[in-house]
């Protein structure tokens, strides 16, 4: 049992290879996928039209795991345990398994060949290329793909039409009264509705041109893209040919711990066949996945069906159903004015809730579903009002997030044993939420009600979160930490609250960081205006903007560094870094730089760093936009800005993104017709790329964007959270925040503005400052009581010709 | 004991701290917001670096303290002893504002006193 093989490499053979690594697998796992790259999220392929790349959907191959992509498995040689491939070659296994998935059902139509279907990357490609010439489209098939196909047509500019063969929409999640409020939602935006409709054939003209859809009976939907959406196949040829049991209409059979008729060969997702069922939904394929790696290592775990309840949002209107569609009983509200339809179906003693539908609305989702097969915990009219469900206690066995099947009692573990007080450290621990992100506001409903009292107290000398603590000190104009501690605080601080509160002031009132009582505020730092090292010397960073430095500044860098002796390197952030100043070194080094004309490059501060930034148009012959221009005109827009933690930028010319934008805290791609901005990016110890914020921004509105994120950011993050982790804990993340900074819903974007234009407007070099005050350069010395005498405890040796610092133990 | 004058107390800021070169030991004094003077050993004992006077002055329960510049651990004002790993301590010295108001530092260790 060392070596196992994979055929296919969707989601689910991801959550396969990715249980066995974290099990700990000793063998080897070799994924073999015809598609071009590994595994990659299809819950929200969608967003690859609206600008998502393939590579951010796309996950990451664990550790240790081998994989073989483009390559197609032609057979399974079951008596010598091995799959031929399409090149020849052969792959030996000990344990097979098949997560071959599914193709989308095209109907026996004339003409279908001329349509798309909607499942892969290369699908959406082809949709997006054929839509250019395109006015109208149709997509058949109105279930919940067929919807999101439909969606995305509309996104690239096309009228859309659904034809759908039952007589409403989503039948498999909604019924008729549901149907009907679906549809007048979906009509509202625009598209037309053919429900009860078929296809007679896809017509063409005589270039072979899709010219529309005809039905049967007999009329013709005009359009020039036809998208099928109608139902998924197994991808059950390999185990037929070799022999395996299959379904009489598809799926290879296998039984509760994923088996096929060979016990050397599981079937897992949506190729296979278990309990007479095929599943099409991310949940249950995991669960399929996760019983196939534990069988595999020796456990004993079964598949024994799985929750079908879905909740989504399609067009804009919410869809949920869980539990049965039927029942003794029901209660239906229905408000066709907002568009809202719950229906609850009840046991015939009125005491068990069996299931429900939702549209328009879908909270009864998240606080019902976990009750399916319970008691009631209200009665149906209270619980159908919106809200009502919000108060109910949740049992440990139910289930809160479906996609990984966690209950209520681990989500209470986690918090109670594990010490985790947010959603983010509850996605890591438990993996809820990770998914499709549907039970997130369960999630903070159950930290909520944990009891654990989560406290936002920066540290024992406030009781409040640093937010707080950027409000008081707004809209009271507190100046000074005195002033603070003693009206909203306690004792005289420490290194946590201290540098906090110093960044708040320096955002607010941007004087000197060094100015009075400010300078006891301050990290070491910022208190010398460089970066401490090791052995206790500092290094200094001269502001580059953009990366784009002279001949002669670049020559009076090297001659600082050789006349100190100090150690060069070149920065991941296309700045120099001089290493091995001693404090009373710094003023005599910074003299000389300012002298050619360079200022601080707040490599020390919780500030912007740098706007690193690719060639650009003017050299490069992809580049679309000045790349470089833009990059040094933000650079020196914002620097000096102070904030919760480092701020890094980039600037790219065109979409190879030589730049790196989308791992910085903001970070701008050229396009053809503007700049497309992304957010919340970060390299460091948990790499997140950038989401996409606007798109074609002229560059107006691109500042005006940027400064206004940058504000917001200032004001409502918590003390050393970057931008990264602050947009995630931002409740309703990236819509909420476009809501704030572009459609000004709290109406202080005029405030945000004025706030950006006062840091601006007071900019000014700080290590020129410190030199013209014989104050502050007094504190730069090694002794107090022997200012000449550098600090004997400084010591270096030689490597490859520059100076190493040696520490005395 | 033995007395060596430093520097005027003005020359302290108020929650900073100063570094001086007593004998070639390297010492550390600090002014807290009240106006009392305390004088720990430079060396930060988790890092081996001389720089314990270049740390943030506040306070923990009430008890002035210094926080390591390089990995913040902090340290009692008033003992040396480290406050968040008990086995840990750096030296403690007496430091006291001479008749004509300039700061002044001993050597000799002060005898570790409380629990």
């Amino acid at each position: 049992m060392n070596r196992i093989v994979v055929v296919g490499y969707g989601p689910t053979a991801h959550r396969l290879v990715e249980t066995l690594a974290g099990k700990g697998f000793g063998g080897t796992v070799t994924v073999i996928g015809e598609e071009p790259r590994p595994a990659y999220d299809r819950v929200h392929l969608t967003s690859y039209l609206s600008g998502t790349s393939a590579e951010d959907l796309t996950y990451e191959v664990p550790a240790g795991i081998t994989t073989r992509l483009n390559t197609r498995v032609t057979g399974i040689d079951r008596e010598a345990r091995q799959v031929t491939l399409a090149d020849g070659g052969v792959e030996p296994y000990d344990v097979l398994v098949l997560a071959t998935g599914s193709a989308p059902f095209v109907p026996p139509v004339p003409g279908a060949e001329h349509a798309y279907v909607y499942r892969t990357i290369e699908d959406l490609d082809a949709i997006r290329t054929a839509a250019k010439d395109a006015v109208e489209g149709v997509v058949v098939g109105g279930g919940l793909l067929g919807l999101e196909a439909a969606d995305a047509l509309r996104a690239l500019g096309l009228k859309a039409h659904i034809v759908e063969m039952s007589p409403w929409l989503m039948p498999r999640q909604v019924d008729e009264g549901g149907g009907s409020v679906l549809k007048s939602h979906i009509e509202g935006l625009g598209l037309s509705v053919h429900a009860g409709a078929g296809v007679q054939e896809i017509v063409t003209d005589d270039a072979g041109q899709v010219t529309g859809l005809r039905k049967p009976d007999g009329t013709l939907i005009e359009a020039q893209v036809v998208v099928f959406s109608a139902g998924i196949r197994p991808r059950d040829e390999l185990a037929r040919s070799s022999g395996l049991e299959v379904g009489p209409r598809g799926g290879i059979v296998v039984d509760a711990g994923m088996r096929t008729s060979d016990p050397a060969i599981y079937a897992i997702g949506e190729c296979a066949l278990a309990g007479g069922m095929v599943y099409g939904l991310v949940g249950p394929c995991n669960t399929m996945a996760e019983v196939a790696a534990d069988r595999i290592m020796g456990g004993a775990s079964a598949f024994e069906g799985a929750d079908m309840s879905t909740k989504l949002k399609l067009l804009g209107v919410e869809v949920a159903q869980f539990g049965a569609m039927d029942g003794a009983l029901d209660v239906t509200y229905m408000d066709p004015v907002a568009g809202v339809y719950k229906k609850l179906f009840i046991s015939d003693d009125a005491q068990t809730l069996l299931g429900g539908i939702c549209v328009g609305d879908a909270s009864p989702y998240t606080s019902l579903r976990p009750f399916v097969g319970k008691a009631l915990p209200a009665s149906p009219s209270d619980l159908l009002f919106s809200g009502a469900g919000a108060q109910l206690d949740l049992p440990d066995e139910a289930q809160v997030c479906s996609c990984n099947n966690v209950c209520a009692g681990d989500i209470r573990t986690a918090i109670a044993d594990k010490g985790v007080t947010d959603v983010p450290g509850l996605k890591a621990c438990t993996r809820a939420g990770t998914t499709c992100g549907s039970c997130v506001p369960m999630l903070k409903q159950l930290l909520e009600k944990s009891g654990v009292e989560v406290s936002k107290a920066l540290c024992e000398h406030f009781t409040y979160s640093r937010a707080e603590l950027f409000d008081i000190v707004r809209v009271r104009g507190i100046t000074t930490f005195s002033e603070l501690i003693t009206q909203h605080g306690q004792g005289r601080g420490c290194d946590i609250c201290k540098p906090a509160v110093a960044s708040i002031l320096a955002s607010l009132h941007n004087g000197h960081v060094l100015e009075g009582e400010r300078a006891a505020l301050q990290d070491t730092n910022d208190a010398f205006l460089a970066n401490i090292q090791k052995n206790g010397t500092y290094s200094v960073v001269p502001r580059i903007p953009g990366g784009e430095i002279t001949p002669e500044k670049l020559i009076v860098i090297g001659e600082v560094a050789r006349d100190f002796g100090l150690y060069t390197k070149i920065t991941g952030g296309q700045r120099i870094d001089l290493f091995g100043a001693r404090v009373d070194q710094l003023p005599e080094i910074w003299r000389r730089l300012v002298d050619a004309g360079f200022e601080s490059g707040h490599a020390y501060g919780k500030a912007l760093r740098t706007v690193k930034s690719c060639v650009g148009s003017t050299w490069c012959r992809y580049g679309v936009q000045d790349s470089v221009g833009m990059a040094i005109a933000l650079e020196l827009r914002y620097r000096g800005l102070r904030s919760p933690h480092k701020l890094k930028s980039a600037v790219s010319g065109c979409a190879r993104e030589c730049a790196e934008a989308r791992s910085k805290d903001f970070g701008i791609i050229a396009t053809e017709q503007g700049w497309n901005l992304y957010v919340g990016g970060n390299g460091g110890f948990k790499p997140r790329h950038a989401d996409l914020l606007a798109n074609d921004l002229t560059t107006d509105e691109l500042i005006r964007t940027i400064d206004r994120f940058l504000m917001f950011y200032i004001r409502t993050a918590d003390r050393l959270q970057r931008t990264s982790t602050w947009l995630e804990s931002l409740d309703g993340g990236l819509d909420y925040l476009r809501e704030v900074i572009m459609e000004d819903s709290l109406g202080i974007c005029a405030d945000l503005d004025a706030q950006m234009e006062r840091h601006i407007a007071t900019y000014a070099d700080e290590w020129a400052a410190t030199l013209d005050d014989p104050d502050k350069l007094s504190r730069f010395v090694s002794f107090v009581n022997a200012p000449g005498v550098p600090d004997p405890s400084i010591v270096f040796a030689s490597e490859r010709g520059q100076i190493k610092p040696v520490m005395a133990q | 004991m033995n007395w060596t004058t430093i520097c005027a107390y003005e020359a302290l800021l108020p929650e900073r701290g100063v570094c001086a070169l007593v004998e070639g030991t390297q010492v550390a004094i600090f002014r807290t917001y009240e106006g009392e003077l305390y004088a720990l050993g430079n060396l930060d004992p988790f890092s081996g670096a001389y720089v314990l006077s270049r740390g943030i002055v506040g306070t923990r329960k009430g008890e002035p303290t210094v926080a390591s510049p390089l990995h913040k651990q902090v340290f009692s004002l008033v003992t040396g002893r480290c406050l968040d790993d008990e086995t840990v301590s750096v030296p403690s010295y007496p430091v006291r504002v001479g008749d004509d108001g300039r700061v002044e530092v001993s050597l000799e260790q002060r005898v570790e006193v409380g629990v």
